[in-house]
């Protein structure tokens, strides 16, 4: 699941920093949680999304 | 469901964290005070000027006053008896823990990105028993529609995620002030569905 939405990629298992390539992620600001924890920025290319997780790409974007 | 006065006796033993008393802060104050919250927790280090008032909770007669003082002072005039904890002071890693750690929820109203990001994490990482309710997305006019709640976890983000504040989409009123009503509203759905 990605940010709850169905998802299949090719791969069985994917990094975090991969699926946001495919899917295109360009926003600076991200707040990534796979299964609920929290992925910081410096995880991205070693966290693994295996088949059935639940990850989340939120975009933080600037105002208040 | 409740009567208001059930839901008052609730909300009144509660603490909420406000981090940030700008647009969003203000306003989710107001509104958190109007509903009853017993305590709120408010730092800002900011000082109200003329392009505030376009959509923050404060009066031309407060320009050049700090933030933390003049929200106190309107907050009080809606609830006197509310209990404010106000603190002239960037909110920083180094004191997020000694600020909020008190708090049944945070709220994150903050302006830049980088600043809610950084709260966020601190919170998940540190103190990941505290829900935070954060926005993100509240830029210019129209598309009101698009504006929601997700959520992962003990984590909720109001906004529409893609409207970022810039020379040519400023903040507004309308938008900021639904977006600052749904991190109130998503604190009251969070402790009132504790006690359902």
């Amino acid at each position: 699941m990605l940010n709850n939405r169905e998802e299949h990629f090719d791969a069985q298992t994917l990094t975090v920093a991969q699926i946001m390539e495919i899917k295109s992620f360009t926003f600076r600001m991200l707040v990534v949680r796979l299964n609920d924890t929290l992925i910081k920025k410096e995880d991205y290319s070693s966290a693994s999304v295996n088949d059935g997780d639940d990850l989340k790409i939120i975009h933080m974007v600037s105002g208040g | 469901m409740s009567t208001f006065n059930q839901i008052r006796t609730i909300l009144s033993q509660k603490t909420i964290g406000i981090a940030g008393a700008g647009g969003l802060g203000s306003n989710c104050a107001a509104s958190l005070i109007r509903s009853g919250i017993g305590k709120l927790i408010i730092a800002d280090f900011d000082v109200v000027t003329d392009a505030n008032l376009n959509r923050q909770f404060f009066f031309h007669d407060q320009i050049g006053e700090r933030k933390v003082d003049a929200l106190r002072d309107n907050l009080l005039r809606i609830c006197p008896f509310a209990s404010l904890q106000m603190h002239n002071i960037k909110v920083s890693p180094e004191n997020i823990s000694l600020l909020f750690s008190t708090c049944d929820i945070v709220v994150e109203a903050f302006d830049l990105a980088d600043q809610k990001q950084m709260l966020i994490e601190y919170m998940l990482e540190n103190l990941p028993h505290i829900p935070v309710v954060a926005a993100s997305g509240l830029a210019g006019w129209g598309g009101a529609d698009m504006l929601r709640t997700i959520r992962s976890g003990s984590l909720y983000i109001c906004g529409d995620e893609t409207s970022e504040v810039s020379d040519e989409n400023p903040p507004l009123a309308p938008k900021v002030n639904i977006v600052s009503n749904l991190q109130a509203d998503t604190v009251l759905g969070i402790l009132l569905s504790e006690n359902k």
